[in-house]
């Protein structure tokens, strides 16, 4: 017998109370895990690429609204732009729902211009994406993962739109080309294919797109440049909102950020309240034990054994309900989140960052019960019934 | 005689308690010869209880001396007074205070844990005084599957099991009826007389008190016997 025996003998006394603390604290570190994880595979998506040479125009309403395929000859128009390409979200998979593709119906030559310093693209493949309308470019990193050739025909489906000659959620496409990132670590891009394309087939939704993006001349000034094209339309039923397109990448990211943040206090939040009942009810359990802390004391238990043995069961008690919580949470990242949204992992940090945060919760939730049990008295504690 | 294993000189205990001061000994002075077997009786509230925690130092007298084979324990810090308490005396109550998670083995082996014995050895001298108490077919049972009397056992195993030479039991047979009280009162008597422990038992049942070489009174804070203080 040592003190863990004793620890875990403490623990186990009241089953029901411990089997309740227990899944409380399953549960905390399970949310934890799993948001955790989502919160890596949401940031692992969206790097802070972009350039200055780059203006985006969106609907000054909001982004996802569209714009008429007429602004686009007027933004030409402007001066210092030197070309410009509209988009289209697609909503593609591949397959299932849950193969998400960032995949955009675009203007294939002024596009790739607008991205030429971004995206290497060997020039035959250049070539025959150009010449072909229902041929498609996908990045390098999306066809290692599907094992998708140059020349394979590939279905793909539209969780937004519906194609009329196919009456259905499908069009069919053929890969012209590869598309790789300038550097290494640039963000991958999506898979592009013809607006043309898009635009005659489609049920609904034609002569419309939801963003442009302008190249300007090198040393043009941009904010000048984004001015002159929101000017154009102010006041029309279609106002747009121009910006750099590092500046737009960032107030992105600062959405996400700001679900990070909410995700974070709603995550806290549960944690705390778990710290609290944990924690009460560890007092709780202590003080109900006070004639028997007494006894150990007045059997020469000094009071840091006495401290040491309620912290350690406190501690015991945090890692027994949480590392279990961690591991499910690495099962659903597997089985179900990383579908979802790949690059969602329980990474090495997040599982040191989920110990810690056990041994922490332990110390907290049993430094109250430690302290109360280290101060008992034993004249008095032994005079409890 | 070897000389007094205990001595109080000029103790008092006061409880303050806000603004109000309880004086329950007022320069009390007792001395215990080792190897001697004490009963103290006395009402309800007469100090019986405060007695014994100064004696096996679970409280500090408000002033005065204790000394314990001549070293004086008042004065001793918290945590001295708790490895003293280890070594030096042994506890039995009234209502045995078991650990209710433990079997009877392990409530026995609890003091051990302060020790540097080795597993191998302290298995042996668990054995061994679960043996002594008459209790060796019940190592594996938790208190709560055995009688008072057993259970008290447990207690008085525990009691010896770091070979105290002192034992100082509040009201042991308090809870227990007069074929088992006297189970437990003959068997602190064979470990006063054969194993030679000092033995101080406050009881309220002169039956009880028989077994003692020698019976104190005690009545509000003062020893009510004459040939005492000596
Ligand atoms: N911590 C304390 N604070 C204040 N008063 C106390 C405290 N402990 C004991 N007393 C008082 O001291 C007196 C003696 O108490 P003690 O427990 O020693 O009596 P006792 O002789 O053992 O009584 P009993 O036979 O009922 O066990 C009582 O009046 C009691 O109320
Ligand atoms: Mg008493």
């Amino acid at each position: 017998m040592n003190d863990f025996y004793l620890m875990r003998k403490n623990l186990s006394r009241k089953k029901l109370r411990a089997i309740l603390m227990l899944v409380a604290i399953f549960i905390a570190f399970l949310i934890f895990g799993v948001l955790a994880s989502f919160q890596h595979g949401f940031n692992a998506g969206t790097g802070l690429g972009g350039t200055d040479s780059r203006l985006i125009t969106v609907s000054k309403i909001n982004f996802t609204q569209s714009l008429p395929v007429a602004h686009i000859a007027r933004i030409a128009g402007v001066d210092g732009v030197e070309t410009v390409a509209m988009a289209n979200w697609f909503g593609g998979y591949y397959q299932e729902p849950s193969n998400l593709l960032a995949m955009y119906a675009v203007d294939p030559e002024p596009y790739l211009k607008a991205y030429r310093d971004a995206y290497v693209i060997a020039p035959a493949e250049r070539a025959a994406f150009l010449a072909d309308r229902g041929s498609l470019l996908v990045p390098e990193g999306l066809a290692n993962k599907y094992g998708w050739k140059v020349g394979d025909s590939l279905p793909l489906l539209s969780n937004i739109f519906s194609n009329k000659t196919t009456n259905s959620h499908r069009w069919d496409f053929t890969i012209a080309g590869i598309i790789h990132t300038a550097h290494p670590d640039d963000p991958q891009g999506a898979i592009l294919f013809h607006h043309a394309y898009f635009d005659e087939t489609v049920t609904f939704g034609r002569d419309k797109f939801n963003w442009a993006v302008e190249r300007i001349a090198p040393g043009a000034d941009g904010d000048r440049i984004a001015g002159a094209i929101d000017l154009l339309f102010a006041n029309s039923p279609s106002e747009t909102a121009t910006q750099q397109e590092k500046a737009f990448n960032r107030a992105f990211l600062a959405q996400i950020g700001n679900i990070a943040l909410i995700v974070t206090l709603v995550v806290s939040a549960a944690f705390c309240t778990i710290l609290m009942i944990v924690g009460n009810t560890m007092i709780m359990a202590i003080r109900e034990r006070t004639k028997e802390i007494a006894v150990l004391k007045t059997l020469g238990f000094s009071r840091g054994r006495i401290l040491r043995l309620v912290l350690g069961e406190a501690l015991l008690l945090a890692l027994l309900g949480g590392v279990p919580g961690l591991l499910l949470a690495v099962v659903v990242d597997k089985v179900a989140l990383a579908k979802l949204l790949p690059g969602s992992t329980m990474t090495w940090p997040i599982s040191l960052t989920g110990i810690g945060f056990m041994l922490a919760f332990g110390l907290v939730t049993g430094l109250a019960p430690a302290l109360n049990a280290m101060r008992i008295n034993i004249a008095a504690g032994l005079a409890r019934f | 005689m070897v000389g007094p294993i205990i001595q109080f000189s000029n103790v008092s205990k006061r409880f303050v308690k806000g603004k109000e001061t309880i004086t329950i000994f007022d320069h009390l002075d007792l001395s215990i010869q080792a190897g001697d077997f004490v009963a103290i009786m006395g009402p309800s509230g007469s100090g019986k209880t405060t007695l014994l925690n100064l004696m096996g130092g679970l409280d500090q007298a408000t002033e005065g001396q204790i000394t314990f084979n001549g070293a004086a324990i008042s004065g001793l810090s918290e945590g001295q007074l708790a490895a003293w308490r280890a070594v030096n005396v042994g506890f039995i109550f009234q209502f045995y205070n078991l650990m209710p998670m433990l079997t009877a083995e392990r409530n026995v082996e609890l003091p051990l844990l302060l020790t540097k014995l080795s597993g191998a050895e302290r298995r042996q001298r668990v054995q061994a005084a679960l043996a002594l108490v008459g209790l060796r077919e019940r190592t594996g049972h938790y208190p709560r599957e055995m009688s008072g009397g057993q259970q008290q056992r447990v207690a008085i195993a525990r009691g010896i099991i770091s070979d105290p030479k002192l034992l100082v039991c509040d009201e042991p047979t308090g809870d227990l009826d007069r074929a088992t009280a006297d189970e437990v009162l003959l068997m602190l008597q064979t470990l006063n007389q054969e194993m030679g422990k000092t033995i101080v038992m406050v009881t309220h049942d002169p039956a009880a008190a028989k077994y003692a070489h020698r019976i104190l009174h005690l009545d509000k804070g003062a020893f009510t016997d004459r040939e005492l203080a000596a």
